[in-house]
């Protein structure tokens, strides 16, 4: 088991390198000069030359790759064009917010998603299977800004029920009862799609393994519904832990669409201004620090997958 | 021996009497027929073999005995008491007792009957606390004993190996050791050996053998397997189409079969004696059991049929003491060879 983590560990160092490359690469693959960004535009030319040198721009690209790794390894990663403030900075602040919002809708969205795909598997081809696998199906095609602008018409407009905008006091969420009710409407409408593919993969999932001859033994050996239940539950978990992790992944990438529908302070809402202000430094912290947090979240559901499945370490 | 057994105490209660029973299984589009009518007891300790060719019903009549088939979509009418309880009439609760506890089974596929997620030890486990509620160290303790018992070599370390990690031969042991958890009176073996190689069936099959004769248990045992049905039966009954057709003690039957199926498939088998001739097949196939024949379901098949046979569902015919035959023209009762079968057999002859 040592082996196998070591190993998962050592794979996924070539891979966040290359996502750094590629980040690197953003500033020269976009459209545009990056100095001309920050530079007047009747600069002289000897201000953008000045400017070159001073950013390490006319060194060569692999030097200039090696150097910015560098910095980054050791947690620098430059300051935005915008604000003059560090990039690290505004993302942990942004990251913050979005991790807390896709803690909790991955939280709703696994518990009624396993809820309704259980219900959907062992009430097979009934009404109740019929009904959770609409809902389910309606998770995930519904467009989830329409969600999140309905949600805010409804419950923040006609009934004010619960606020739309912003993350509450300090423009910063904290877990706290003055922060809670910001957190509701973002938070529903992010877990629509988790839920509705939860669903679906449990309901798959479970239908599957009751076919399985094992279940026959496990009914012959004399175990009740609860026994044969946990055997279900831990032959079901690797696939549902996939859906899962790859869900919160993409969760914690921040959906720059509910954030912006809900003006949620988060990396969604970094990324959508940094594209916007054409802030390279930042769009390039962001999505590195993002991209790496995606690579170690797939690291960790292939070691909880080969926790829970004896099958897969060797 | 055990059929002395069972004659030298002919008023002991039966371990399993089955009457009249009916499996059907209900879906949209049909309604099929697996068992049409089974009549069966078993003494205690005695080993019955249920044999025949897939589609004849020996699998469901087995599972009937713990009536493990899926519950929607089952039909099962007539009486089944197994140790005087009855099967038929028990609900899901005293079935889930009675199951692992009175009545257990072997499975075929070792592979996929156990769980891939969970070690040997821990099915094993949780089959004697489900039955006996004793702690975790008790069962374990007699995981470990059974694991012995079936002669796992350093069982120790098997206990927390999972399915995977055992051979086809240890791991159909391990299943034989998680059937007789709770020291069941009644065994049911479904094919056992068919997945096994020769020599492994072999070692599996005197396992069992011994293992019954320690435990005292009665086992019913299904395969297609004539060699294994003589290995390890004291009776052996045959099943074609739903119904059993012949029955008889084990040396008596492989010796002189009296229904033409059985001896159809004696004929096909490979034995010392057959050596330099050729096999006889037995023509057609199997019947449809959502159409079953009016009459006798062998008779397309059959070389001696008359019309009569087409007519009506043959009688159980005694033929001696423990022997039934359903046919009306068994080995004993017909002119000894029809011109066409003994031209056949003379054109064989070497």
């Amino acid at each position: 088991m040592i082996f196998y983590i070591v190993r998962r560990v050592l794979y996924s160092i070539p891979i966040a390198l290359s996502v750094g490359l590629v980040c690197f690469l953003l500033v020269y693959i976009s459209p545009g000069d990056p100095i001309s960004a920050i530079a007047p535009p009747d600069a002289p030319a000897e201000m953008i030359a000045q400017l070159r040198r001073d950013y390490g721009l006319d060194k060569p690209l692999p030097e200039q790759f090696l150097i910015w790794l560098g910095r980054v390894v050791q947690g620098d990663l430059g300051h935005s064009l915008a604000t003059g403030r560090s990039v690290w900075g505004e993302v942990s602040v942004a990251l913050q917010n979005t991790v807390s919002l896709a803690v909790a809708a991955c939280t709703l969205a696994f518990a009624l998603g396993m809820l309704l795909g259980g219900l959907a598997a062992a009430f097979r081809d009934t009404w109740v299977d019929r009904l959770a696998m609409t809902i389910a199906v309606a998770g995930v095609s519904v467009p989830h800004y329409w969600l999140g602008m309905l949600l805010v018409a409804v419950f923040a407009v006609t009934y004010p029920l619960a606020p739309s905008m912003g993350a509450g006091p300090g423009g910063t969420f904290v877990w706290d009862w003055a922060h809670l009710p910001f957190l509701i409407l973002p938070m529903v409408t992010l877990s629509a799609i988790p839920l509705g593919l939860v669903a679906r993969t449990v309901r798959g999932t479970v239908i599957e393994i009751l076919h399985q001859d094992f279940i026959t033994t496990l009914r012959g050996k004399g175990l009740r519904s609860g026994g044969i239940l946990l055997h279900v539950a831990k032959n079901a978990a690797p696939s549902v832990l996939a859906v899962m992790g790859l869900q919160l992944g993409y969760l914690m990438g921040g959906s720059i669409l509910v954030e912006t529908v809900f003006s949620w302070p988060g990396t969604g809402f970094l990324l959508n201004s940094a594209i916007f202000q054409r802030d390279i430094p930042l769009l390039q912290g962001t999505i590195l620090v993002l991209a790496l947090l995606f690579v170690a979240l797939n690291l960790v559901v292939d070691l909880g997958q080969a926790l829970l499945d004896p099958r897969i370490k060797r | 021996m055990s059929a002395l057994q069972a004659q030298s105490q002919p008023q002991s209660q039966p371990l399993v009497k089955v009457r009249d029973l009916n499996v059907a299984f209900v879906s949209k589009e049909a309604t099929l027929h697996a068992v049409n009518g089974v009549d069966f007891d078993l003494a205690p300790k005695e080993t019955l073999c249920i044999l025949g060719e897939s589609g004849s019903g020996k699998s469901v009549t087995l599972r009937s005995l713990m009536r493990l088939h899926p519950p929607k979509r089952t039909r099962i009418t007539g009486t089944i008491l197994v140790d005087g309880t009855d099967i038929v009439a028990a609900s899901e609760r005293e079935l889930s007792s009675i199951r692992g506890r009175l009545v257990s089974m072997i499975f075929q596929e070792p592979m996929t009957a156990l769980d891939p997620v969970f070690t040997i030890g821990k099915q094993i486990t949780e089959t004697i606390r489900r039955h006996e509620g004793v702690s975790q160290q008790e069962a374990q303790r007699r995981a470990l004993d059974l694991l012995e018992l079936v002669q796992i070599p350093s069982a120790r370390q098997r206990l927390d190996a999972y399915p995977h990690e055992l051979s086809g031969g240890l791991r159909q042991r391990a299943m034989i050791a998680v059937a007789l958890s709770v020291r069941p009176k009644l065994l049911l073996a479904d094919e056992p050996t068919t997945a096994l190689d020769a020599t492994v069936q072999i070692q599996v099959l005197l396992l069992l053998k011994r293992i019954q004769a320690e435990l005292g248990m009665g086992v019913i045992f299904v395969t297609h397997d004539l060699g294994v049905a003589g290995e390890i039966a004291d009776r052996i009954a045959v099943m074609y189409a739903g119904r059993f057709i012949e029955e008889a003690p084990t040396e008596p039957l492989l010796e002189a079969p009296e229904h033409p199926y059985v001896e159809g498939l004696l004929g096909a088998t490979v034995t010392p004696a057959s050596r330099g001739r050729r096999l006889t097949a037995i023509p057609g196939s199997p019947p449809n059991l959502r159409t079953l024949p009016e009459g006798c379901a062998f008779a397309p098949r059959c070389t001696y049929v008359v019309p009569a046979c087409r007519a009506a569902v043959p009688d159980l015919l005694a033929t001696a003491p423990e022997r039934t035959v359903r046919c009306i023209r068994p080995a004993g009762l017909r002119p000894p060879m029809p011109p066409a079968m003994a031209l056949a057999a003379e054109e064989r002859a070497p």
